[in-house]
C-alpha cells in the first residue's frame, strides 16, 4: 500500500536500514564461521583434527588397558616447495590404550638455507581423532633447520582408553609446509 | 482489469545523451541498462565458451596454452553467472516490478542508479588482466575455476586480486538492488494489491532478494579473508598457518548453492506469466507456487555441502546433505506440476516466448533429474568433476534461467519497444538453440559417464568423437544467438509492426494496461486493483 509521500519515505528508509543490518549480520556470520568451523571440527574429529595439547595428568586414575592392542601408523607428506626430507622413525607401533608413547620423526634440510617448516596433523579414521591425545608434539610450533641439518623431532601422546572397540588401527598423517 | 490508468504524457522528458544514462533514477532506464549490459556480457561469455570448444574440438593442444584455457573456463563461469545472468534478471525486476505492482518507480531510485554503476566496473575488473598481460603486467586473469578454491587461489597470480575486488563490488551492487526490490515490494504496492495477489514474478523476486541479502555477504566475507590471506599475512585458508582450505569451500558454497536459486527463481516466476498468456488460462496453483518459493529458499541455505562430497566428510554429514538436497526436488516438482497444470487443456499457441518457455520446462527438467543422480553421495564419487557434472549444470543454468530470460525478452520486447519482433527469426532462434544446446551437452553427459574429467584442455583419444560433436553443437548454439541479437536490434529500431497495449491476446496484469512502449513515467496516479 502507498501511504502519503513523506510517511512512505520514512518507511522506505527504515526498511532499508533493517535490511542493511541483516546483511551486515550475515557478513559477520561469514567470519563467525571461522572459529565455529574449527570448534566443530575439533569436537567431532572432522578432518582428523585432534585439538591442542593435553597434560599427562589427564590420564591420572586411568590405568592403561593392557588387555588391548592398538596399532598406530605414521605417515608424512612433504608439500611442494619444501626442500627437505621428513619421515617417521618407525612406520608402525603397537600400543596399549592409556600408555604414554614417545615417537620420533626425522627431519633433514636438503637446501643451503635455513628452513622453517610447520607440520599439520590429521588422524584417520576421523572417529578416532578425539581419542588421540598429544602431550607434546613438534607440530605445536614452527621447526627451524639449519642448512644441511638433520634432527629428530619428538612426539609424545597417548590413546584414550575410551577409544571405541571397533578401532584397531589409527593412522597419523603429517603434512609438512614451508613457512616464510 | 484496470480502468483507472491515466496515459498522461508526463511533463518532464528524460535528458538527452550520456547524462540520461549516467544519472538516471528511472526504473525503466536502469532496467534497460541492466538488460543491455547483461546481453553484452552474455555474448562475451559465449565467445569465451566458443574458444574453449574450439580447443576441445580435437584431442591435443591446438590453439590454447593450458594456462589460457584455465583462464577462459574461469572467466566463462564468472562472467555468465555474475555479469550476464544476474544483471539480466535484475534488469527484468527493475523494469517490470514497478509496472506489475502499480508503483511510479522503485522505492530508492538513487540507490538503484548506484547498484547498476557499481556492476559495470566489476565486470571490467574481471576482464582487465587480459589487457594488463598484453602490457606485460601480471600473468592474465583469474585461472582457478569459478569456485576460486583455496589453496590455489591463495597462490595464484594477479588475476585473483582483480576477481576478489570484482566480487566485493558485485556484492555491494546486488545488495543495493535486492534491498531496493524488497522495499519496493513491501511499501510501494498499489491499493488493493495484497501480498497474495501480487503477480507471481514479483513473489519470485522477493524470495530471490531475501536470498541475496542473506548469502552474498558471506561470499564477500570469504573474499575479504582470501584477500587478507594473499596480502596481509593471515591464514584463514592456509593449513601451514593453522587455517583450512576446506573452510573456503564451505563459505563459497554457503553462497554458491543459494546462488543457483537466485539465478533460477526470477525465471521460474516469469514462466507462469508466459504459460498462462499463451494457454489463455489463469495461472494454475498460484499459492502452491508461492509456498514452493519459500520452501526452496529455506532449503537452499542448508544443503550447500553436497558440492563437497568428494572433499571428505563423515558419513553422517554425507547422509544429511544427500537427503536434504533430494528434499528440494519436492517443491521444485510442485512448480513443474503447476506449470504443466497451467498448460493443461489450454488454447495453446506456440509463439516464440511460449516455445522458449516449453523448452525451459524440458531442459530444466533434465537438469533437475540428473541433479538427483549427483545428489546421491555414493554416485557422486564417480561423477563429480567429470563432464557429467558440466552437462548437468548447463542443463539447469542454460536450460532454466537463460531459456527463461530469452522467453521473457521475446515476451516483453514488444511491450518495451512498442513493435513486434520478427516471429520467423524468433522460431529459427528457438529451434537452433534447442538443437545446438542438446547436441552440445547431451554429448557431455555421455563423455562424462565414460570418465572424462573437466577443467582439462586435453583428453584421451577415446573421447574424441563425442567432443567433436559437442563442439559442433556449441557452434550452432553460439551462432544462433546472433539471430536473437539481430531480432532485438531491428525491433528496437522500430521498423516492424506496432503492437497494442495488451500485446498478446491472453496477457494479464497491470504492465499490459499501460501503452506500448510505456511512457517514461507510469502510474503517477495509483491504479486500483479489485
Amino acid at each position: 500500500m502507498q501511504p502519503p509521500a513523506p510517511l512512505r519515505a520514512t518507511r522506505n528508509r527504515r526498511l532499508m536500514w533493517l535490511l542493511l543490518a541483516i546483511s551486515a549480520g550475515f557478513f559477520g556470520f561469514g567470519f563467525a564461521l571461522v572459529p565455529l568451523y574449527n570448534t566443530f571440527c575439533e569436537l567431532t574429529g572432522l578432518n582428523g583434527k585432534t585439538g591442542g595439547p593435553v597434560t599427562a595428568a589427564a590420564l591420572s586414575g586411568r590405568p592403561a588397558d593392557t588387555s588391548r592392542w592398538v596399532t598406530v601408523e605414521f605417515t608424512s607428506t612433504v608439500m611442494p616447495g619444501l626442500p627437505g626430507r621428513f619421515q617417521p622413525q618407525y612406520r608402525r607401533l603397537r600400543v596399549h590404550p592409556g600408555d604414554i608413547i614417545n615417537a620420533v620423526y626425522l627431519a633433514q634440510n636438503l637446501s643451503g638455507q635455513v628452513l622453517n617448516s610447520q607440520a599439520v596433523m590429521s588422524v584417520t579414521p576421523e572417529i578416532a581423532a578425539r581419542y588421540f591425545k598429544k602431550i607434546d608434539c613438534f607440530c605445536f610450533k614452527h621447526q627451524a633447520l639449519a642448512p644441511g641439518m638433520t634432527r629428530s623431532m619428538p612426539l609424545s601422546f597417548f590413546v584414550s582408553p575410551e577409544l571405541p572397540a571397533e578401532v584397531h588401527t589409527i593412522t597419523l598423517s603429517y603434512a609438512f609446509f614451508r613457512v616464510s | 482489469m484496470n480502468p483507472a490508468i491515466a496515459h498522461d504524457e508526463h511533463h518532464d522528458q528524460p535528458p538527452r545523451g550520456l547524462a540520461r544514462w549516467l544519472f538516471t533514477t528511472n526504473h525503466k532506464d536502469i532496467g534497460l541498462l541492466y538488460l543491455i549490459f547483461g546481453l553484452t556480457m552474455f555474448l562475451v561469455g559465449g565467445l569465451l565458451a566458443m574458444l574453449i570448444r574450439v580447443e576441445l574440438f580435437e584431442p591435443g593442444l591446438q590453439i590454447l596454452k593450458p594456462e589460457l584455457y584455465n583462464q577462459l573456463i574461469t572467466l566463462h563461469g564468472l562472467v555468465m553467472v555474475f555479469a550476464a545472468l544476474m544483471p539480466v534478471t535484475t534488469g527484468l525486476a527493475n523494469y517490470l516490478i514497478p509496472l506489475m505492482i502499480g508503483a511510479p518507480d522503485m522505492a530508492l531510485p538513487r540507490l538503484n542508479n548506484w547498484g547498476f554503476w557499481l556492476l559495470t566496473p566489476a565486470a571490467l575488473l574481471l576482464l582487465a588482466p587480459f589487457g594488463l598481460e598484453l602490457m606485460g603486467i601480471g600473468n592474465g586473469p583469474i585461472d582457478t575455476g569459478w569456485t576460486i578454491y583455496a589453496p590455489l587461489s591463495v597462490q595464484s597470480g594477479l588475476g585473483v586480486d582483480f576477481a576478489i575486488l570484482a566480487v566485493l563490488l558485485l556484492g555491494a551492487s546486488s545488495l543495493l538492488s535486492s534491498i531496493n526490490i524488497i522495499v519496493t515490494i513491501f511499501n510501494m504496492r498499489t491499493p488493493g494489491m495484497r501480498l497474495m495477489k501480487m503477480p507471481i514474478f514479483v513473489w519470485s523476486w522477493l524470495m530471490t532478494a531475501f536470498l541475496l541479502v542473506a548469502v552474498f555477504p558471506v561470499l564477500v566475507g570469504g573474499a575479504a579473508m582470501l584477500l587478507a590471506d594473499r596480502h596481509f599475512g593471515t591464514s584463514f585458508f592456509s593449513a601451514a598457518g593453522g587455517g583450512d582450505p576446506v573452510l573456503w569451500q564451505h563459505l563459497f558454497w554457503f553462497f554458491g548453492h543459494p546462488e543457483v536459486y537466485i539465478l533460477l527463481l526470477p525465471t521460474a516466476g516469469i514462466l507462469p506469466h508466459i504459460l498462462s498468456t499463451f494457454a489463455r488460462k489463469p495461472i494454475y496453483g498460484y499459492r502452491a507456487q508461492v509456498y514452493s518459493y519459500w520452501a526452496i529458499g529455506v532449503l537452499s541455505v542448508i544443503v550447500w555441502a553436497h558440492h563437497m562430497f568428494t572433499s571428505g566428510m563423515p558419513l553422517g554429514a554425507q547422509l544429511y546433505f544427500m537427503y536434504s538436497t533430494m528434499a528440494i526436488s519436492i517443491p521444485v516438482a510442485v512448480l513443474f506440476f503447476c506449470w504443466i497444470g497451467t498448460l493443461w487443456r489450454g488454447a495453446i499457441t506456440f509463439e516464440t516466448p511460449m516455445l522458449f518457455a516449453i523448452g525451459y520446462i524440458v531442459l530444466f527438467g533434465l537438469g533437475g533429474l540428473t541433479g538427483l543422480v549427483l545428489a546421491d553421495a555414493v554416485a557422486d564419487q564417480q561423477y563429480h568433476n567429470t563432464y557429467f557434472l558440466v552437462a548437468h549444470f548447463h542443463y539447469t543454468l542454460f536450460g532454466g534461467p537463460i531459456m527463461g530470460v530469452i522467453a521473457a525478452a521475446y515476451f516483453y520486447l514488444p511491450k518495451i519497444t512498442g513493435r513486434m519482433y520478427n516471429e520467423r527469426i524468433g522460431q529459427w532462434h528457438f529451434w537452433l538453440t534447442m538443437i545446438g544446446f542438446n547436441i552440445t551437452f547431451m554429448s557431455q553427459f555421455f563423455v562424462g559417464l565414460a570418465g572424462m574429467p573437466r577443467r582439462v584442455p586435453d583428453y584421451a583419444l577415446q573421447f574424441a568423437d563425442l567432443n567433436m560433436m559437442s563442439s559442433l553443437g556449441a557452434f550452432i548454439l553460439g551462432a544462433s544467438q546472433l539471430l536473437f541479437v539481430y531480432n532485438i536490434v531491428t525491433t528496437w529500431r522500430g521498423t516492424r509492426d506496432k503492437v497494442t497495449d495488451r500485446v498478446w491476446e491472453g496477457a494479464q496484469g497491470l504492465e499490459f494496461t499501460v501503452s506500448s512502449p510505456p511512457p517514461y513515467h507510469t502510474f503517477t496516479e495509483q491504479p486500483v486493483v479489485a
